[in-house]
C-alpha cells in the first residue's frame, strides 16, 4: 500500500515537472502501415533510439502513424501542431504526403524535416519551402550515378522498367533527362504495378528491344518481380535498381537471381566498407551499431537512416536555437529554422550537409555510392 | 510480335487465369450459398502462401495466433449459447474440439517438430491445416449471426473483414514480400517455348480442383445441400439442410480453394500481405463475367482476365489494370441488358 502510494505521488510530481518544464516536442508522422509500410517501420524504430536529451533539454518525440495516406499525413500534422505544439516537424516517409505538409508547417511557422525523396519538397520555386528541409538524397543524384555507371561500363541502350506510380514517373523523367544529355539511348519504357503478379509481358517487350541495360525503377521487394523475370526468360544484359531495394528483404525475394546487379545508395548501406579516411563512416556505424544492437544483425536499411539523419541535423540545431529563445515560443520555431538552414559541414549517416537558402538537402557527390550485390550481400563499387 | 512472345504471353495469362478462376469459382460458391460477397476471399492467398514462407524461413506464422484467438472467442459465444439449446452439449463438445483442441494440437506440433526441416509436401499440408479452418470460423463468428441480413449489410461486412484480415496479414508477416521454392525445378521444351515445372502444377491443380467441384456437387449428398440452400434457402431448410452447417461448409471450401491457389502462386511470384486484395478483385471481374451465378463461365472469364491482363501488358503496360477493370462495364451493360433483374426478395 506504501509502496504504490509512493508510486503514485511520484509519478504526479513527474508528471507536473512534465508540463511545467518546457521541454521540447518534436512531432513526427510517418508510413508505419499501408503501400510505404517497409520504408515507415525502419524509420519508426530509429526514433526510439534517438537521443531524449539536446543541449540540457528534455526532448518528447511523438510518433504518428499516417498509413502512406496523404490525408492523414496532413491530419497528423495539423494535430502535431495544434495539441502538442510541437517545436518541429519530421515526416513523412514518402512524397505526396511530404508535398501536402508543406502547407501546414508553413501556416504554423514551424520547421519541417522530410524523410521522402523528391527533390520537389524542396523546390526553392515555393516560397513555403522556407521552411522544409529533407535528409534523403534527390533522386537526380542517384540518376547521375547510374547513368555514369553505365557509360563507363560501354552500354549504349537501356531499358527502363518503373513502377506505375510516382516513383517510377519520377525515376523516368530525371533519368530519361540525363541519359538524353548523355547520349544513353532508352529503347523501351515499361511500367508495372507494385501488387503486380506478374510482369512476362513487359519483360518480354524489353528483351525484344534488346537493350545493354536494364534499369528497374521500383522500391523493395517488388523490385525483385521484373529481374527475376527478365532471369527467367534468359535476358543476359546489365542490371539496374535504383536505392529504393537498399533493404535486406530485397536481396532475399530476389536470391541468386540479383547477383551482380549495380545500384546506387547512400553510403551508410555499406557502412563497414568505406574507407577509413571517410567521416560518414564513423556517423554511420554508430547508426548501424545502435539499430542492429536492438533488432538484429543485417536489419539496418538506408530508409531509417534519413530518420536518424533528420535527428542529427536537430541535434546540431537545436542548441543554436536556444540561444536565441525558449522552446514553444514562436521566436524559437524561427530559431530553430534558421538554425537549421545555417548548418555547415555537419556528417550524417548518408552523407554530409551544407545547407544554404537555396539548398535545404544540402548534399554533395559524397551522399552516394555505387554498390553490387555480390554473394547475398552489398559491395561498395570502388 | 512474332509467334514466340504471342505463346509465352498466353501461357502466361493462362498460369495467371487458372488462379484466377479458382478464386472466382469460391466467390461463386460463397455467394450463391450465403449471399456474401466475399471480399476477404483474396486474403485465404496471402495467409496460405506466407504461412508457408513463415514455416520455411523458420518463424512461427501469426496465422496461429489468429487461429487460437478466434477459436477461443467461438468457444466463448458457444458457451454461452449452449444451455439454451437443446442437444447443447454434444454441440459444445463438438465446438471445443475444433475450437479449442484443435489449434491447440497445432501450436504444439509448429512450436515444438521444427516445420521448417520437413518436406515441402508436409509443410503446405501443415499450411493448409492452418489457414484452412479460419474459413468456417470467420463464418461462425462475423457471418452466421447476420445470415438473414441483406446482400448491402453482408457486403459492407465484408469489407471490413477485410480490412481487418489486411491489418492482421501485415502484422503477422510484415510489409515485405516472400516467396517459397518450386514444387518442381524441371522444365520442358516445346519448339521455341519453354514451360517451367511449376506452370503445370498450377494449371494441373487448378483442372484438378474444378473437376473436384463438379464432383463434389453432383454426386456427394454435401455438395447437393449446398447446390439446393443455393437455389433456394427456405426451400433447403423446410427439407431439413441446415442453413447454418451449409455456410460453413462453403466458407471451408473457399478458404481451401484460397489458401491452396496461395500455395500454388507462390513459386512464381513475390507475395505480400495484401496481394490478395488484387488478386482476388481479378478473381472477382471473372465472377462478374459469370454473373456470381455460373461457374463455367466464371472460369472463362478468369482466362479471358489472364490473358487480357498479359497481352496488355506487353503492348501498352501503364494501362494494363485500366484495361482490365474496364472490362467489367461492357459485361455488366451486357447482363443487365440481357436478364430481367429481380428485385431481391424482403424478408
Amino acid at each position: 500500500m506504501n509502496k504504490k502510494l509512493k508510486l503514485l505521488v511520484g509519478s504526479m510530481i513527474m508528471a507536473l515537472a512534465g508540463a511545467s518544464q518546457a521541454d521540447i516536442n518534436v512531432g513526427v508522422t510517418l508510413s508505419a502501415t499501408g503501400p510505404a509500410a517497409s520504408l515507415g517501420i525502419p524509420e519508426k524504430n530509429t526514433f526510439a533510439l534517438m537521443p531524449t536529451s539536446i543541449g540540457g533539454q528534455k526532448i518528447n518525440y511523438i510518433v504518428l502513424d499516417d498509413a502512406s495516406d496523404t490525408t492523414t499525413a496532413v491530419k497528423n500534422a495539423r494535430k502535431l501542431l495544434s495539441e502538442d505544439k510541437v517545436d518541429v516537424l519530421v515526416g513523412s516517409t514518402i512524397t505526396p504526403n511530404s508535398l501536402a505538409m508543406i502547407d501546414v508547417a508553413a501556416e504554423a511557422e514551424t520547421p519541417m524535416i522530410s524523410m521522402a525523396a523528391s527533390a520537389r519538397i524542396v523546390d526553392t520555386a515555393n516560397p513555403k519551402v522556407r521552411w522544409v528541409f529533407k535528409t534523403p538524397q534527390n533522386d537526380i543524384q542517384m540518376s547521375t550515378a547510374i547513368v555514369e555507371h553505365m557509360l563507363n561500363n560501354k552500354v549504349q541502350t537501356v531499358a527502363f522498367i518503373g513502377f506505375s506510380d510516382a516513383y517510377g514517373e519520377g525515376w523516368y523523367q530525371e533519368f530519361s533527362k540525363i541519359a538524353e544529355a548523355r547520349k544513353l539511348k532508352i529503347v523501351a519504357n515499361e511500367r508495372y504495378n507494385r501488387a503486380d503478379t506478374s510482369v512476362t509481358g513487359q519483360a518480354l517487350k524489353v528483351m525484344s528491344a534488346k537493350p545493354d541495360a536494364v534499369l528497374v525503377a521500383g522500391s523493395g521487394t517488388p523490385a525483385a518481380l521484373p529481374q527475376k523475370t527478365l532471369k527467367e526468360k534468359g535476358y543476359k544484359g546489365a542490371y539496374y535498381q535504383t536505392h529504393g531495394v537498399a533493404n535486406m528483404d530485397f536481396l532475399r525475394v530476389c536470391g541468386k537471381d540479383c547477383e551482380g546487379t549495380f545500384l546506387p545508395a547512400g553510403p551508410v548501406l555499406v557502412a563497414g566498407q568505406l574507407p577509413d579516411g571517410n567521416p560518414i563512416k564513423k556517423v554511420a556505424m554508430d547508426y548501424t551499431t545502435k539499430y542492429e544492437a536492438t533488432h538484429g544483425k543485417g536489419t539496418t536499411s538506408t530508409f531509417g537512416a534519413h530518420a536518424w539523419d533528420a535527428g542529427i541535423l536537430l541535434q546540431n540545431a537545436i542548441p543554436t536555437a536556444l540561444k536565441k529563445a525558449q522552446p514553444g515560443t514562436k521566436e524559437f520555431r524561427a530559431a530553430l529554422r534558421d538554425a537549421l538552414e545555417g548548418l555547415k559541414n555537419v556528417t550524417v549517416s548518408h552523407g554530409i550537409v551544407n545547407m544554404s537558402a537555396q539548398d535545404h538537402l544540402g548534399f554533395d557527390q559524397r551522399a552516394r555510392v555505387m554498390v553490387e550485390v555480390k554473394a547475398g550481400g552489398w559491395k561498395l563499387v570502388q | 510480335m512474332d509467334i514466340q512472345i504471342a505463346l509465352l504471353l498466353a501461357q502466361d495469362g493462362i498460369v495467371n487465369g487458372a488462379i484466377y478462376a479458382l478464386l472466382a469459382l469460391a466467390l461463386v460458391l460463397v455467394f450463391a450459398v450465403t449471399r456474401v460477397i466475399f471480399i476477404p476471399q483474396g486474403e485465404f492467398l496471402a495467409f496460405g502462401a506466407l504461412t508457408l514462407a513463415s514455416f520455411q524461413a523458420a518463424k512461427v506464422p501469426g496465422t496461429l495466433w489468429l487461429l487460437i484467438g478466434m477459436g477461443i472467442a467461438i468457444s466463448i459465444i458457444e458457451l454461452a449459447s449452449s444451455s439454451r439449446l437443446r442437444g447443447g452439449r454434444r454441440r459444445l463438445t463438438f465446438a471445443l474440439g475444433w475450437n479449442l483442441a484443435y489449434p491447440a494440437v497445432l501450436a504444439a506440433i509448429v512450436l515444438l517438430a521444427k516445420p521448417g526441416d520437413w518436406p515441402l509436401v508436409l509443410q503446405v499440408v501443415l499450411a493448409l491445416a492452418l489457414v484452412v479452418p479460419l474459413g468456417p470460423m470467420i463464418y461462425r463468428l462475423v457471418y452466421q449471426p447476420l445470415a438473414s441480413a441483406s446482400v448491402l449489410v453482408l457486403l459492407i461486412v465484408s469489407v471490413a473483414v477485410h480490412l481487418a484480415l489486411v491489418g492482421l496479414g501485415l502484422l503477422f508477416f510484415g510489409a515485405e514480400g516472400s516467396r517459397t521454392p518450386a514444387f518442381s525445378e524441371a522444365s520442358f521444351s516445346l519448339g521455341d517455348v519453354t514451360i517451367t515445372g511449376q506452370t503445370l502444377w498450377v494449371i494441373g491443380a487448378s483442372l484438378l480442383l474444378i473437376v473436384g467441384l463438379y464432383l463434389f456437387f453432383e454426386r456427394s449428398l454435401w455438395g447437393k445441400a449446398l447446390r439446393a440452400t443455393a437455389i433456394n434457402r427456405v426451400g433447403a431448410q423446410l427439407m431439413g439442410i441446415s442453413t447454418t452447417q451449409a455456410g460453413k461448409l462453403c466458407f471451408l471450401l473457399a478458404a481451401a480453394i484460397g489458401a491452396m491457389s496461395g500455395i500454388l502462386v507462390a513459386p512464381i511470384t513475390t507475395i505480400y500481405y495484401d496481394t490478395g486484395f488484387l488478386v482476388g478483385l481479378k478473381g472477382f471481374v471473372a465472377a462478374i463475367v459469370g454473373g456470381m451465378v455460373s461457374y463455367p463461365l466464371a472460369a472463362a472469364g478468369a482466362i479471358l482476365v489472364g490473358l487480357l491482363e498479359s497481352f496488355s501488358s506487353f503492348w501498352a503496360s501503364a494501362f494494363k489494370e485500366v484495361i482490365v477493370f474496364t472490362l467489367i462495364i461492357p459485361v455488366l451493360l451486357w447482363r443487365s441488358m440481357t436478364t430481367r433483374h429481380v428485385e431481391e426478395e424482403e424478408e
